[in-house]
């Protein structure tokens, strides 16, 4: 493999990424969202301005869960699938490329078409809380959410390369896409919790279930970082802390880390075994 | 040296290409010969490893599925259905592909000015007419100076002046001694271009012939006009017509002169014959 041909596709990507109009509009939709709980934060205790680093950071998660998922599979779902259907990748294909550089300088471009999008939407309510807001004393804890947060892009991305590499219709892999997006939102707090009341899933079977899902595991590390206790979540959280105590956080970026590899894997593979381009 | 041993291509149940055998020396211009579902594009995309197949093929003794990459370096390759990023301009375009390739910025003006493109170096790829895209697909093949150039259908989404241009870049290309096949099911083609003509048929290769022997084997016809002075005897179409028939030829008036069916190599035939018989041809024309 060869990287610079890697980092020629990359490129080539990233660019696609930030001319795409959709990929533009959720990076706007974000960045005004998070401006405006970032002065809203503060509307629940009766004052008005810029909240701090912290309060901003938890009410993010919320936002978070939602436009960061829905961005990630709607461009990793258009990644090859698009490129197939206009006939491109044929012609790309055609060329001195391998498969793998294909489908892995594709990935890193896309990566950081997200880096870019996250970074602008969380650096510019960063930007407006360190100068504006009286409380704008520790940033740490909003910067671990941006990176949290692009984990969790990663995580969808390596989804919607999975769907876009096993079918050549983008309007199909953008559909099964947002099927996803539905799928995962609702399997959140409201999935689980009539999940466990339909069918009395124990406790622990319940922290368990919710680790199928990234956008849970996404949302317990976050609050989990940010409030250093997952009481918030009721008796599976208290189970959680409890059984893991330290290795709790690790246990979450490890399934984040699964949630990245396993589908792009399995893109890749598909990608790489598929008889006719 | 490009060879195909045994290679069949199936989708499903329908086989593509059928244990098709061919070898293509260097420097050699091979012409893929067949009508629309012979194999012709199925081939040249398994030598690009665009397809999975049974069978091998090696360019210069590099397996083409194994070592892939390397052999599509040695390839310049000009699709039937020219697909290009519509956003990219002609120059972004060839920028993006010359790095792939390792050409340079020099080699990319150096060769939109041999496709007369020079102009249009800033109008998006989108924007672009079919001769210029298909002018364009030229200059992309041949930026690394690749020493085999693939060429798939390449006039056929050409008017007639744009196919006369375009072959007269081939015919440029052809003589700096690229090894060359393409894929065709027009005569002229293949008679201006090819050194060898392989025909396909279903998937199977059923001849090997040289380019001038073609029209025979297949029974091409082509219909001429012929035309007679305008002080010509006015009984000249008359007694033309059963000249014509009487040696075998379908003809038909048709205004001013004459239709009349020809072996495609062969079209002079007739005219030898009328001037023979004291009915001079002023004029003719393909029809």
């Amino acid at each position: 493999m060869s990287l610079k041909t890697l980092w020629i596709l990359a490129e080539k990507e990233l660019e696609d990424a930030l001319r795409n109009r959709w990929f533009i509009l959720y990076t706007l939709a974000f960045m005004a969202l998070s401006l405006a709980l970032s002065y809203l934060a503060l509307a629940g205790a009766g004052m008005v301005g810029f909240a701090g680093f912290g309060r901003t950071a938890a009410s993010l998660i919320n936002l978070v869960l939602l436009i960061v998922p829905l961005m990630a599979l709607t461009i990793g779902a258009q990644s090859i699938a698009g490129e197939e259907e206009q006939g491109t990748l044929t012609y790309l294909m055609a060329q001195p490329i391998s498969r793998t550089e294909l489908f892995w300088g594709k990935f890193l471009g896309l990566a950081l078409g997200l880096l870019a999008a996250l970074l602008l939407g969380f650096g510019v309510a960063g930007l407006v809380m360190a100068t504006q807001s009286a409380s704008a004393a520790d940033p740490e804890v909003y910067i671990r959410l941006v990176v949290l947060a692009y984990l969790l892009s990663l995580t969808m991305l390596s989804v919607g390369m999975l769907v876009s590499a096993f079918t050549n219709r983008t309007g199909v892999a953008i559909g099964v896409g947002l099927f996803l997006w539905l799928i995962f939102v609702f399997f959140g707090d409201l999935g689980l919790m009539g999940t466990a009341i339909a069918l009395r899933v124990p406790i622990d079977n319940l922290f368990y279930l919710s680790l199928i899902n990234p956008l849970q595991v996404f949302k317990m590390a976050a609050i989990l970082d940010i409030n250093t206790s997952l009481d918030i979540l009721g008796p599976a959280g208290v189970f959680a802390l409890q059984e893991y105590g330290d290795q709790l956080f690790s246990l979450f970026m490890g399934v984040l880390a699964l949630w990245i590899i396993v589908p792009a894997t399995a893109a890749y593979w598909r990608l790489n075994t598929k008889a006719n381009l | 040296m490009i060879t195909f041993t045994q290679v069949t291509k199936r989708f499903g149940n329908f086989t593509a290409l059928a244990a098709f055998d061919l070898t293509v020396a260097p420097q050699q211009a091979v012409a893929l010969w067949g009508p629309n579902g012979a194999g012709k594009t199925t081939a040249i995309k398994c030598l690009l490893d665009l397809l999975r197949y049974q069978g091998t093929i090696t360019v210069d003794g590099l397996d083409a599925h194994r070592r892939g990459k390397a052999v599509r370096r040695l390839l310049g390759y000009v699709p039937q259905e020219l697909a290009f990023y519509p956003r990219l301009s002609t120059v972004e375009t060839a920028k993006f592909y010359a790095r792939l390739k390792d050409a340079s910025d020099a080699r990319i003006l150096e060769l939109l000015e041999l496709v007369d493109l020079t102009d249009h170096r800033q109008k998006a790829v989108g924007a672009l007419s079919g001769g210029m895209k298909q002018r364009l697909a030229l200059a992309l093949a041949l930026l690394a100076d690749p020493p085999i150039l693939i060429l798939d259908e390449p006039t056929s989404n050409l008017d007639a002046a744009a196919r006369d241009h375009f072959l007269s870049l081939l015919r440029q290309v052809k003589d700096e001694n690229k090894t060359i096949i393409f894929t065709s099911h027009r005569l002229e083609e293949v008679e201006q271009l090819a050194d060898k003509v392989v025909v396909l048929k279903a998937g199977r290769r059923e001849h090997e012939c040289a380019p001038e022997e073609l029209a025979d084997l297949i029974g091409a016809t082509r219909q001429i006009k012929l035309r007679f002075a305008p002080d010509a005897p006015d009984d000249v179409m008359t007694r033309a017509l059963a000249l014509l028939h009487a040696q075998g030829y379908a003809a038909h008036p048709n205004g001013t002169g004459l239709i009349v069916t020809v072996a495609a190599g062969a079209k002079a035939a007739p005219i030898g014959l009328l001037n023979g018989a004291d009915m001079p041809v002023a004029d003719f024309e393909l029809e």
